[in-house]
């Protein structure tokens, strides 16, 4: 180890007894380490942010022999250079927290890129574990791998283990359990830079030596600022006195190619490592992923096969999931609202009327979306965890270069078919900022499943046989916008700039079952939360509207700023119900459907659909459907698009934009289609 | 078309041929790119075998076992010394 690293040194076993330890469990993406950390957490995890970052935080605890363990799952990152923010929470946690075991995830399929991580790990504490997962698909690729050969040339312990079938998990708690009490001290071998560079580094080590800050180990922070890294370089300038400052910009300035001899200097060790520990596979075997690939991947095919899987998701998500979504509607919540009439026969006439039309109507229908978010969901969990997703936005990349954007702009925007705000959420894949914001901004553009629910709804009342092709066009049209207003905001705003497509294109494996679970059951928490609040609260807001001041629909609030709108609705030929119908959408795009069965007060002899038939023109139902699924996004979007974006301007520029697309784009569908209906 | 690059000659990934293989010499993109492809495993002297290299769009390569997507654009900023 260098000479300027202070040792930490390990009080003895018997004071820590009970007390408990934080791990932080650290790894790239792709290695599985999601799925560790779910399999030894369990449900015992809180989800929440980095404090200040757009970056989600795990955390969960553990109970091993007596003691409880608290484990820190740092976001997965190649490196610990400042390349992004997940980079920098991940290195900041294990220099300011100083956790009593860092496990580190590596996979054993793809050993010398997994140990990049470790190589910088280790020059940051010797409490390290390497987590060998994944033994399962290096054995399957042809890969030998001795663990006791690599530990040894680590220098840390090696636990080897294949995490989705729970092996060898037993083992790496027993590891922490013994690294954390001090029963297992290891001196780790850490790289070398390259030989060419190792003079400069110790000058810089002499030049830092007094004047490095509390936490920063010294070997650390000149290596850092030998990589050009650009918050250390930032720290040092802060803390160093000019003299000492000038002198070493100088030798930055004249080293500034170092970067790459610091890489090679850990590929080199991890080059070492690796041929000691790993039997190649046979020269000319094609594994399983070269013949998936040659079709999956391929320019041609490969879109023909993202298509047909789409297909598939869609056609399942709505065969099973319709069923069930309206079951629900007409058994569970009809029932519900029937129960609490019973009870309430003897309240007031208003108290009965906003629990049974405002509270249950309105949240009984949003909650029969249920199946089918959880259907799509699953669906994707599971192309997501094959590994199927990076061959998606490997396909997709050319017709996103369209916008500006790369493949993995696509994965995000995938999501939104079931809900944009997991979409918003999902840009946090993309790295650049600028792909990133503008793919925040076309997200909306994408139509959710609440909003084809309207369609699903108000189509086949208009167009009869002829629903699915209208809803198929405004499919169509939506993704064509999408791309249209990708193309105008690339062009102007951010003048055709254009971000490194640069991803790896993981192993396929069989899905996790646990790990898509928990996957699903986040999403699904989320849009409960979002159902028992927003819409709730709104649901009965819009009852309140509806009934106030007079008790008639007719004289009502909600009738008055109705009639408010009426100009710029009338445009496209909307009378003032269908203005309010669309303001409420702003809420929850469903609500759509609850506001016009308010309105319109279907009869106890005819349901909504045949009132609505029967009251509306077809050009303004066409108009309307085009409108509301290019609208504003529903609150809960917008308020994601507030959080990460972290600017006003942006999302207020979204919503108007969004506004004034969707206006259009009704003005003109009204206007062409009375023309040719007239 | 342009011939493709003979042996031991210097040429931008791109140029390279599904299936051939090469070794990275050169990496001339902006200082960001260079660290992710590093951390990614995409150093000089590192091997690399061209998987697919269609005519347009994204290249997949084989770098230190790890199959990577590059950007035709990124493709033509690494030099690589071509083998075999």
């Amino acid at each position: 180890m260098s000479h300027c690293a202070t040792d930490t040194q390990n009080t003895p076993a018997s004071l820590h007894v009970k007390s408990e330890f934080t791990v932080a469990l650290a790894g790239q993406p792709n290695v599985g380490k999601s799925t560790l950390f779910n399999l030894i957490t369990g449900l015992n995890q809180h989800v929440g942010n980095w404090p200040g970052k757009t970056v989600e935080r795990k955390e969960g605890t553990y109970s091993f022999d007596g003691i409880t363990y608290r484990l820190v799952d740092l976001p997965g990152t190649y490196s610990l250079t400042a390349n992004s923010p997940e980079e920098m929470i991940a290195r900041e946690f294990i220099i300011r927290e100083q956790p009593a075991v860092i496990v580190v995830v590596v996979d054993a399929a793809v050993l010398e890129r997994s140990l990049y991580l470790v190589a910088e790990l280790v020059a940051l504490s010797s409490r390290v574990i390497v987590a060998l997962n994944m033994m399962d698909v290096a054995q399957q690729e042809g890969y030998l791998i001795e663990p006791h050969v690599l530990q040894a040339a680590l220098g840390v312990p090696v636990v080897p283990m294949t995490a989705t079938r729970n092996l060898g998990v037993r083992e790496l708690l027993q590891t922490i359990h013994q690294v954390a009490r001090g029963e297992i001290q290891s001196t780790p071998h850490v790289p070398e830079i390259r030989e060419d560079h190792q003079s400069v580094l110790e000058k810089i080590r002499t030049l830092i030596a007094e004047w490095t800050p509390a936490p920063y180990p010294c070997h650390w922070v000149a290596l850092k600022l030998l990589e050009g890294d650009q918050e250390i370089t930032r720290l040092m300038q802060a803390t160093l006195p000019p003299q000492q400052w000038h002198a070493l910009h100088e030798i930055l300035c004249a080293h500034d190619d170092a970067l790459l001899a610091v890489a090679s200097g850990r590929y080199e060790w991890i080059g070492r490592m690796v041929r000691a520990a790993v039997t190649r596979p046979r020269a000319g075997q094609i594994s399983l992923t070269a013949r998936l690939d040659a079709w999956a991947a391929h320019p041609i095919w490969g879109l023909g096969i993202l298509t047909g899987i789409l297909g598939i998701v869609f056609w399942l998500t709505f065969t099973i999931g319709t069923p069930l979504q309206d079951w629900l509607h007409d058994v569970v919540v009809a029932r519900v609202a029937e129960m609490a009439s019973l009870v309430l026969a003897a309240a007031p006439v208003w108290l009965s009327s906003l629990v049974v039309n405002g509270m249950i109507g309105g949240v009984g229908s949003v909650l029969t979306f249920l199946p089918i978010l959880i259907i799509f969901y699953t669906a994707l969990g599971i192309l997501e965890d094959m590994g199927y997703m990076a061959r998606a936005a490997y396909v997709m990349d050319s017709l996103m270069h369209l916008m500006g954007l790369h493949g993995k702009s696509f994965l995000p925007l995938f999501l939104g078919f079931g809900c944009n705000v997991p979409a918003v959420l999902g840009t946090r894949v993309i790295e650049s900022p600028r792909a990133r914001l503008l793919t925040i901004l076309v997200a909306p553009l994408i139509p959710c499943t609440a909003r084809m629910a309207v369609v699903a709804f108000l189509a086949p009342a208009f167009f009869g046989s002829a629903a699915t092709w209208v809803s198929w066009g405004l499919v169509l049209l939506s993704l064509g916008v999408l791309v249209l207003v990708g193309i105008v905001i690339n062009k102007t705003i951010f003048r055709g700039q254009r971000s490194a497509f640069i991803m790896e294109m993981p192993l396929y494996h069989l899905p996790n079952w646990r790990t898509i679970g928990l996957l699903v059951w986040g999403r699904v928490v989320a849009f409960f939360k979002k159902a028992g609040t927003v819409i709730l609260f709104i649901s009965m807001v819009i009852w309140g509207l509806s009934v106030l001041p007079t008790g008639e629909l007719n004289t009502s609030w909600l009738a008055g700023l109705g009639r408010w709108f009426e100009p710029i609705g009338s445009w496209m030929g909307f009378d003032w119900r269908l203005t309010v119908a669309l303001l409420t959408s702003f809420v929850a795009k469903e609500n759509a459907i609850a506001t016009l069965g308010v309105l319109f007060k279907a009869s106890e002899t005819e349901g909504l659909a045949e009132t609505l038939a029967a009251t509306i023109p077809v050009s303004t139902a066409l108009a309307f459907l085009v409108v509301q699924i290019l609208f504003i996004p529903c609150v809960a979007t917008v308020a994601t698009i507030r959080q990460e974006t972290g600017s006003w301007r942006w999302t207020l520029f979204s919503m108007a934009m969004l506004l004034g697309v969707s206006l259009i784009a009704g003005m003109i569908t009204f206007q062409v289609s009375q023309w040719v209906g007239g | 078309m342009v011939a493709p690059p003979t042996l031991d000659q210097i040429c931008p990934l791109s140029t390279l041929s599904t299936n051939a293989r090469g070794i990275v010499v050169e990496i001339t993109a902006g200082k960001d790119a260079v660290r992710r492809l590093a951390s990614l495993g995409l150093t000089p002297g590192a091997e690399i075998t061209v998987i697919q290299n269609p005519r347009y769009g994204p290249l997949i390569v084989l770098v230190r076992n790890v199959r990577l997507a590059l950007g035709r654009g990124e493709a033509q900023k690494i030099q690589v010394r071509r083998c075999e």
